[in-house]
């Protein structure tokens, strides 16, 4: 396990380490069947391009546990991924480097709990966004865990 | 594709009804099967000693794993009211308010709650917002989750 974040240490416009992801089309498989998604744009070619996309394409809602990897990775134990937004503009084909990045945006305290939100994308090997999201985190605060 | 046929006139009737709720006991194994799907190695997802010190006592389930419960149903359903050919989803919003663990019976519920109809190259296309929440065994609220998707 990475090591645990802290609300103190976070810093607004700081970039979140990036997780690069390698979908293959087994993945696809074991995704389709781990969610029950057996929409065949999936796992079956000719089928994908007689709906007009150029072949198989990675599930949007796997690139999105791809983000959410990402989040709970960085915000460790403690964290809790309280808030997760994706938006599927683009397509990630299997075989192709699925990279995750981020940046933290915001921090704020409510009702004394100590939020982060940060802007998530997913970038194809051209380097296109395909997946936009927003993510909202709560944080440990250190001084609760020095006393 | 003549007027009518592709049965999105029938979803219309349903937007804002709750489909009867999808009931799912949370085993281990499913978990397991969904963090390595995402080839996701934390092991508060995976090793039961790990989860068991941990802050949490016990494997949870990670948060995108709502995805895993009644969805599959739910699509089914809405495919067998229409004649789309495939239902694409555009974007999801999860919000979580505490973990899933192995043992916990949560029960999902569907909706409609928009559907907005349009002509595209592939047809008539229905553009839709599918909400859906999640109770455990204790009628506590763990997550909620929205679906914008397109049927065509």
């Amino acid at each position: 396990m990475t090591e645990q974040l802290y609300y103190e240490d976070v810093v607004v416009g700081s970039e979140i380490t990036p997780l690069v992801k390698q979908p293959t089309t087994r993945q696809l498989v074991m995704w389709a069947g781990a969610v029950g998604d057996y929409n065949p744009i999936h796992y079956d070619k000719d089928f994908a391009q007689s709906r007009g996309l150029s072949g198989v394409i990675v599930h949007g809602q796997l690139v999105g546990a791809f983000l959410g990897q990402l989040i709970t990775d960085w915000i460790g134990e403690l964290g809790v991924l309280r808030k997760l937004s994706c938006s599927y503009k683009g397509m990630n084909y299997p075989g192709e480097a699925v990279t995750c990045r981020g940046g933290v945006t915001k921090k704020y305290v409510q009702d004394g709990q100590h939020y982060v939100e940060c802007n998530l994308w997913a970038e194809n090997s051209k380097e296109e966004k395909t997946v936009l999201g927003v993510a909202i985190v709560m944080l440990p605060w250190r001084a609760d865990y020095d006393k | 594709m003549a007027e009518g046929s592709s049965g999105i006139d029938r979803l219309k009737s349903k937007v804002g009804v709750e489909w009867e709720p999808k009931v799912c006991q949370i085993e281990r194994e499913m978990i397991r099967r969904f963090a390595r799907a995402v080839g996701d190695p934390n092991p508060l997802w995976q090793d039961e000693e790990y989860a068991t010190a941990s802050h949490y006592g016990g494997i949870i389930a990670p948060p995108t794993f709502i995805l895993a419960i009644g969805l599959e149903q739910f699509v089914e359903d809405i495919m067998s009211l229409t004649s789309f050919g495939t239902v694409l989803i555009g974007g999801t919003e999860l919000e979580c308010y505490q973990p899933i663990r192995v043992g916990d019976v949560i029960t999902a519920s569907f909706k409609i709650s928009n559907l907005r109809e349009r002509e595209g190259k592939m047809g008539r296309m229905a553009f839709m917002t599918f909400d859906s929440s999640y109770k455990n065994q204790r009628q506590e609220l763990v997550a909620k989750c929205r679906q914008m998707v397109i049927g065509y």
